[in-house]
């Protein structure tokens, strides 16, 4: 456990924290340019962030400790996740804790809380909320599984760390494999973040609603953190698709100055996703909610083909 | 160098793959003619590479060929059709798409196992990529199987016949001229017949569902 | 046994018989308290639980140490009691002492009136029910195994119709009774190709005999038929969701996480230890049984309106990973790929130590909802995390480990199963090597299904707003029950937090049946779980959880020091319809119909639709099985034909009895004339 390595786990954690949010205001300002709106400004997501935490708290009056706690869960769980995929460096002391199979459990762990949370209050939108977000989770949870696999197969590990790092020092190389699984992990992002076509993160209408019905009883401070929770995942997700498939520009153990211009690199290529993201939002519409099975059914079945087609082609 | 060429073959294979299986998940015509040209572009492109690793010339002229007819012929011929017909927003009902997605899993794995001993041999540089052709071609002939409307049929003929093609350049260094002369005249025809077919059809039964072509059995 | 009444020579072997002697003792007991509820249940029950802390003491010593045997003349004269203590059996023993710990510490608080049976024949029951299944783990020949496997069956078949009164309950041990027996035939032809003409059939005589492969073969499918019978695997699983919910919660918690371990003993003992050399189809055949298991399950599971109901296809879906994973095990052996053969077992045992204990758990929480709101409908239950807040919390952390979330036990032996199959691209069969991944896609997708179908169970019956008025009134649970859920819940979290040492304590398990381990490897990196190479996997439980609690406590008190902690309570957002009720949350069956849709076709299900010109609108979804009319049926009505075929020969008149008589004794002097 170097010092560089403790150095670059703590610039990991809080660049996440404060460059999560900017994301999800860079997504929504190109969102809003794509369809001819105008936009409240990137900086927007900490504005509300800061009004939400001055705001007081209000509860249902039979929710249970269990409620109260759930945000604090989701976002520890979510702040652990971008501490252990390698947006910076691959040198983490975290990262041996938690591989890519560890790394699935930690978003189970914060989706069955999320959803546990809105059962708690037992009105028909948190249980409605509930019940969609685990049907969600039980096909895109088998598909990352899937993704992360065919990944790992080239270095024959698990480790996240291995898997960049050996990714990004293959002269350039082509993977079909991967090919498959970037098209899986690309349709799995998209439900499990919200977003259209599975989950319009703008909608407030009952019948439509995923995620805002999970989160739909929290205010004040609870809600902050669910929302900043939100946007880390968003960011965890970009975060671990570009380890995957563009690893190149992430530091390495025994050389600082990489580290320097990692996060211009990171910045770059956040920004350059988080445009195509919008781009996809504003080109689809939301699908019908029993449509969503069989897009993440086919998620699934492309990530099981690309682990095919690497043991036939050995690539 | 021609480790690059051979890595682009398996990603242009995969394409391939992946297209199939869209298009056997595709809902909508317009989509599926889209998925197809694309199909067609990879094809070519994939035929140019094994014939500048291989050296042999008369592989771009297939490659050529196949970028006029695949790309730009045949799908302006089926646009004009499905104008015609007026079935350009038509949507139709599938067997339930987990269901042929699970299929199409099933038909992979049959086909990845039957291709490998032959990829052994094969001295091809794109070898490996037998089984995927050959998977290909399943899936096409099970999108032609679980439609019910008959351009998505037509579609999945044609698809077919370009993976058949693709097989063809992979497991050997490509088919005489000659012969791929023929089959792309015999594809032509096969296509203006087939539109003829489909206006028939549609005068007689007001549809384009086939299944409406069971009352024309004998009782 | 020399030295037996000096207690400086007593060998594990030795206390394990004391402990089934008190136990055997403490049972005799109950017989002469029969209806005294106070002295059986705040005495005899705790005692029980203490020597099954002893016993499981004294397995993790002889896990340790030198296989021990015994020989003890019960039984018939020339057939004694062959007794063997090796680190198979030693580990089984430590899951059956450590589960029944907490089994008995709750039932200790659980037995509170007399419920059709009286306490003391209960305390009778349950302590010969899990003296036998100690004694079926450290039986060494086929007779011993029988009786004892028999005596297990009959003590749990008594256990399960203990509401007598009620006739499903009895129809349910029933069907119970009979698969059992079923099951019991298989193991008994089993044992007998296994012995191999010698007429010895003691094990070490069947460990000695070398078995041609088609004979190896047969011994193994009816191992399989027998075992997998009791362990209820498909197709034989039909008697599990009936029996487990009519036992009492006890006796559920221990049927399903003890009992059914035994029939995993007993396929490993025969497979691995009996049976020297594996065949590569033995595997396959395990793999797929156990993903059919649990697929099917699991899917059954997440549609069920019982929460024991749910609990016991969740068991099926836990014992089918478990075969899946010994199925791996065999299909590397039998490639000779021995330390990827001891991960995949090693990944398999933490399951059934993990399973033991959650399962258990959650069996006995439903126990305790039962008894404070006499209700097993998820329909009628709610909000009971405010009114019984242990069971709650406590059956929260049973829960999770269920849905295999990290940092809990259910989560390593997940880990271990896949990190299994990431190794197999290395199998020389490219067959074998393409199934593989989509076997594995498949258990990603039971586990994920099972979070689906745990957070159901949780949600309806703790969370929410009580359907029913008279929830309002449940009373939380008694001391007892809590320090027996405790001690189940603990189990879950040191599984979780400690696979190092406990895999530890399994390499000797894997080295004895498979000739590997994964202990010296894991021993090399203290905290945490490196299974081959730090390289290619690593787990490290405690910073996992340490990092989430660090986390925790930092968002805490910075928000709270930087802003504020108010709060204001309020009602419920109700979108302006402020008539919302309690039934307008989901209920069980509205939570299962996303399942109920994608799976439709696993499903036999009877639907009642109502019509707009009802007088009083019904709709009623009977969701079955279609094993009974594809396989039960077609079975019973065969059986029904051939006796009534052969009831033909019961003429009624004595003329023809005479007659079979003098047939026979004519037939018998034409064989011995030749």
């Amino acid at each position: 456990m170097s010092v560089l390595g403790s150095l670059s786990q703590l610039l990991e954690i809080v660049v996440a924290l404060l460059l999560a949010p900017l994301l999800v205001g860079w997504v929504n300002q190109w969102r809003a340019w794509l369809q001819n709106k105008s936009a409240p400004g990137v900086l927007q997501p900490y504005r509300v962030l800061h009004k939400l935490f001055n705001k007081e708290s209000v509860l249902a009056q039979h929710a249970s400790p269990l409620f109260r706690s759930a945000p604090y869960i989701v976002f520890s769980c979510m702040l652990l996740a971008s501490a252990i995929i390698p947006t910076l460096s691959t040198d983490l002391p975290l990262a041996p804790a938690a591989d890519a199979i560890a790394l699935v459990g930690l978003f189970a762990l914060a989706r069955v809380f999320i959803s546990l949370a809105a059962m708690d209050v037992g009105t028909a939108f948190g249980t409605m909320g509930a019940r969609r977000e685990m049907l969600i989770g039980f096909l895109a949870e088998p598909a990352l599984l899937m993704v992360l696999f065919s990944a790992s197969l080239i270095p024959k590990s698990t480790s996240l760390a291995t898997i960049v790092e050996t990714l990004a020092h293959r002269e350039l190389a082509i993977y079909p494999s991967l090919a498959f699984a970037g098209v899986a992990f690309t349709m799995i992002s998209l439900a499990e973040n919200a977003r259209v076509p599975v989950d319009n993160p703008a909608t407030h209408l009952e019948l439509t609603m995923i995620h805002e019905a999970l989160i739909l009883e929290y205010s004040g401070r609870h809600l902050a953190l669910l929302e900043w929770a939100a946007s880390l995942k968003l960011f965890a997700y970009s975060c671990l698709g570009l380890a995957l498939f563009l690893p190149w520009g992430v530091a390495e153990a025994h050389a600082p100055l990489e580290l320097v211009l990692a996060l211009p690199v990171l910045i770059l290529k956040l920004a350059l996703a988080g445009l195509l993201l919008a781009e996809k939002e504003t080109a689809n519409a939301k699908m019908r909610i029993f449509r969503v099975p069989e897009f993440l059914g086919t998620a699934f079945l492309l990530a099981v083909i690309g682990v095919l087609v690497h043991i036939l082609l050995g690539a | 160098m021609s480790q690059l060429a051979g890595q682009l073959i398996n990603l242009f294979a995969a394409v391939i793959l992946m297209l199939a299986f869209a298009m056997l998940s595709q809902r909508r015509i317009l989509s599926l003619i889209h998925l197809f040209t694309l199909q067609g572009l990879t094809l070519a492109a994939a035929t140019a590479v094994v014939g500048y690793v291989t050296a042999q010339p008369h592989l771009y002229l297939s490659a050529g060929l196949t970028f006029v007819l695949k790309v730009l012929l045949i799908p302006m011929l089926l646009h004009r059709m499905i104008e015609r017909l007026d079935v350009r927003w038509d949507v139709e009902a599938l067997i339930n798409v987990p269901t042929t997605m699970l299929i199409g899993i099933v038909l992979v794995i049959f086909a990845f196992n039957l291709a490998e001993p032959i990829s052994r041999l094969s001295s091809s540089i794109a070898g490996g990529t037998l089984g995927i052709a050959l998977a290909c071609v399943l899936l096409s002939f099970t999108m032609m199987i679980i439609r019910s409307k008959a351009v998505p049929q037509v579609i999945g003929f044609l698809s077919m016949e370009n993976a058949l093609f693709f097989a063809a350049t992979s497991a050997t260094t490509g088919m005489p001229m000659v012969v791929e002369l023929g089959i792309a005249l015999d594809v032509l025809v096969g296509i203006l017949i087939l539109g003829v077919f489909m206006f028939q059809i549609r005068e007689q039964f007001d549809s384009l569902d086939i299944r409406h072509l069971e009352k024309l059995k004998d009782n | 046994m020399a030295g037996l009444l000096d207690p400086t020579h007593w060998l594990a072997l030795d206390v394990a018989l004391t402990v089934v002697v008190a136990w055997l003792s403490v049972a005799v007991l109950g017989l002469f308290a029969l209806r005294r509820l106070g002295w059986v249940a705040k005495v005899l029950f705790p005692a029980g639980g203490a020597i099954a802390l002893l016993l499981f003491a004294v397995a993790l010593v002889a896990l340790f140490s030198a296989p021990q045997t015994a020989v003890l003349p019960l039984g018939l004269p020339g057939l004694p009691f062959h007794l063997r203590l090796d680190p198979l059996a030693a580990f089984f023993l430590m899951v059956i002492g450590a589960a029944s710990a907490g089994v008995s510490a709750f039932a200790a608080g659980y037995f509170r009136k007399g419920e059709g049976t009286p306490p003391g024949l209960l305390c009778l029951e349950y302590h010969l029910f899990i003296a036998s299944m100690t004694m079926v783990v450290l039986a060494d020949d086929a007779y011993t195994f029988m009786v004892m496997w028999e005596t297990m069956a009959l003590s749990s078949f008594f256990l399960v119709i203990a509401n007598h009164r009620i006739a499903e309950i009895r129809q349910a041990g029933y069907l119970y009774l009979l698969v059992a027996h079923v099951g019991a035939i298989g193991i008994l032809l089993c044992f007998g190709v296994l012995q191999a003409n010698t007429g010895d059939y003691t094990f070490a005589n069947m460990r000695a005999q070398r078995l041609t492969p088609f004979w190896g073969s047969v011994a193994f499918l009816l191992a399989l038929f027998g075992f997998g019978a009791k362990a209820g695997i498909l197709p034989l699983h039909v008697w599990l969701p009936e029996a487990h919910p009519a036992a009492p919660s006890p006796v559920s918690a221990l049927m399903s996480g003890v009992m059914l371990k035994t029939a995993i003993y007993g396929l490993l003992r025969v497979g691995f230890d009996l049976l020297h050399v594996q065949l590569w189809w033995w595997g396959v055949l395990l793999l797929a049984l156990g993903l059919a298991s649990a697929v099917f399950g699991v899917v059954f599971a997440a549609v069920q309106v019982d929460m024991k109901r749910l609990l016991a296809y969740s068991s099926i879906e836990n014992i089918g990973l478990v075969f899946a994973g010994i199925g791996l095990a065999v299909l590397f052996s039998a490639y000779g790929m021995k330390p990827m053969s001891a991960l995949a077992l090693t990944a398999a045992l933490y399951h059934v130590a993990g399973h033991a204990f959650f399962k258990s758990l959650l069996f006995v929480g439903t126990g305790s909802v039962l008894h404070a709101t006499g209700q097993r409908s998820l329909g009628k239950l709610g909000g009971l995390i405010r009114y019984m807040p242990w069971v709650a919390w406590l059956t929260l952390l049973g829960t999770l480990t269920s849905a295999g979330l990290p940092p809990l036990a259910g989560f390593v032996s997940e880990w271990l199963l896949l990190q299994s199959f990431l190794f197999t691209p290395g199998l020389p069969s490219s067959f074998l090597n393409m199934l593989i991944p989509v076997v594995a896609a498949l258990i990603a997708l039971v586990a994920a299904l099972s979070g689906y179908t745990m957070v159901k169970f949780f949600g309806v019956i703790f969370l929410g707003q009580p359907r029913e008025e008279n929830l309002v009134h449940s009373h939380p649970a008694g001391t007892w029950e809590r320090v027996g859920m405790a001690w189940l819940a603990a189990g879950c979290v040191a599984l979780g937090l400690l696979p190092v040492q406990f895999i530890q304590a399994i390499d000797p398990v894997t080295r004895q049946l498979v000739a590997a381990g994964l202990g010296s490897t894991v021993a090399a990196s203290g905290w945490l779980l490196v299974p081959v190479d730090i390289e290619r996997a690593s787990y490290g439980p405690v910073v996992f959880l340490l990092g989430l609690a660090a986390s925790f406590a930092l968002a805490f008190a910075l928000v709270r020091r930087l802003y504020h902690g108010r709060l204001r309570r309020a009602s419920p957002w109700d979108c302006g319809y402020p008539w919302q009720t309690a039934r307008m949350q989901d209920t069980a069956e509205g939570f299962g119909q996303p399942i109920r849709q994608i799976f439709e076709p696993f499903f036999r299900m009877q639907r009642e639709l109502p019509s707009p010109f009802d007088r009083e609108p019904r709709y009623r979804v009977v969701v079955g099985d279609h094993f009974w009319d594809w396989l039960y049926r077609p079975v019973a009505d065969l059986v029904e034909r051939m006796s009534r075929w052969i009831g033909q020969l019961q003429q009624g008149r004595i003329a023809v009895y005479l007659l079979y008589s003098f047939l026979t004794l004519v037939g018998v002097l034409i064989v011995v004339k030749r």
